[in-house]
């Protein structure tokens, strides 16, 4: 999913939106900014959001497989994420001292001082995208017409905004294929249209555009110039706080061999795996719901919620 | 310089081709040259050479064949760009 769309000079519209959100009581601050509790109403659309991809995943026949929230140190480095955004990513570290240590630590939290240099990275990172930990499940030989995962869960990304659609920790859904240079592609182009079009079924205004992701400092600008070239990942938008620069809420993304190689998959014929997924970012479409269609699911539009909740 | 540029391509490049068989003007993203894998030659290429490619030069153009790259390079070493 892109990160940079969306995101206002001045933020005005956002803050707006949020403190909207806030008060009626939708999201729940924590003090951090981007990270949100949220009500039970919001939760309900969050689950038949994922109830309707649910269905739509089943329908391809796709295998539900489910992760925690933090992945393998070793997957996370295979994916290469470090090196398109390594501003973004979330380490988990934990406490491995001794008494001795154990005490230093308790002396730094109560004078305030910084307690976290004592800590060491632990086997695990946050989950970046909810794909990942589907690709080391694909290692070896491919069977004929490739596999097919529904994966969803919790993701964080390191990027502090008022922008209530720019949350650190947040929900994404996704189809991801790992198969041919072809049935990738096609994955992705089938699952655009099918996501552009379930969205626009519940009220929203999308539009299809080549994605423009954060990629990071100098070794970026490469990345952004081949992506924008390559046209390999494309996005849906819906203009939530601005027309001008709409949010991408899902996205369609063709890796190519990019997990294929590193996590060593094959296709039935002996050559390397191509991936892609279709994500859809839950939370961004539950804020694109709520700023269209109103804070009351309950006096949503009946077709809506006839898709939402069957 | 070709033979160390040739070098970084097989190490880093990850092309699905022979890079030895690859005549000096080949599109190398045409050969199979990924976004991502071209980061890895360029900074494969700096460590190599002891240059550091500025702003204007990170382009995928620069790294779009052999001569484009020992083109880059020449420019840089010649004008003694600090790494």
């Amino acid at each position: 999913m892109s990160t940079r769309l969306g995101h206002a000079p001045d933020d005005a519209a956002e803050a707006v939106f949020r403190a909207g959100l806030v008060d009626a009581g939708v999201l729940l601050e924590t003090g951090v900014e981007g990270l949100y509790g949220h009500s039970a109403a919001y939760q309900q659309i969050v689950e038949a959001l994922d109830a309707m991809v649910g269905r739509w995943a089943a329908e391809l026949g796709a295998t539900a497989v489910h992760f925690p929230p933090v992945v393998s140190r070793a997957t996370f480095d295979d994916t290469n994420y470090l090196q398109s955004f390594p501003d973004l990513m979330g380490s988990v570290h934990v406490f491995r001292g001794d008494d001795r240590a154990h005490s230093e630590l308790l002396r730094r939290v109560a004078s305030g001082a910084d307690w976290q240099s004592l800590l060491e990275p632990a086997e695990v990172v946050l989950a970046s995208a909810s794909c990942h930990p589907v690709y080391p499940l694909c290692t070896g030989r491919l069977p004929e017409g490739g596999r097919l995962f529904e994966i969803h869960g919790w993701c964080f990304r390191h990027e502090p905004s008022v922008d209530p659609a720019r949350q650190q920790a947040f929900h994404m859904h996704e189809v991801v294929h790992v198969g041919t240079p072809e049935s990738a592609e096609r994955h992705r182009d089938q699952g655009l249209e099918r996501g552009l079009a379930m969205l626009g079924d519940l009220g929203l205004e999308m539009a299809s555009v080549a994605a423009n992701d954060p990629f990071f400092g100098r070794l970026g600008t490469i990345m952004a110039e081949g992506q924008i070239e390559e046209a390999l990942k494309l996005e849906g938008v819906t203009p939530i706080c601005s027309v001008e620069r709409p949010t991408a809420v899902m996205s369609a993304n063709c890796h190519r061999d990019h997990f294929g190689l590193p996590f060593s998959i094959e296709t039935a014929d002996g050559s390397v795996a191509h991936s892609s997924c279709v994500a859809f970012g839950v939370d961004r479409i539950a804020l694109a719901l709520l700023h269209a269609h109103g804070l009351t699911p309950a006096r949503w539009p009946a077709g809506v919620r006839a898709r939402l909740w069957p | 310089m070709d033979d160390e540029i040739r070098r970084v391509l097989r190490e880093h490049g990850k092309l699905p081709c022979q890079v030895e068989t690859l005549d000096e003007d080949a599109d190398l993203f045409e050969a199979g040259l990924t976004s991502h894998a071209s980061v890895n030659v360029m900074l494969a290429l700096e460590e190599a050479f002891d240059v550091e490619f500025p702003e204007p030069m990170l382009r995928k153009s620069t790294f779009e064949s052999i001569g484009a790259i020992r083109h880059a390079l020449t420019t840089l070493t010649a004008a003694g760009v600090p790494s």
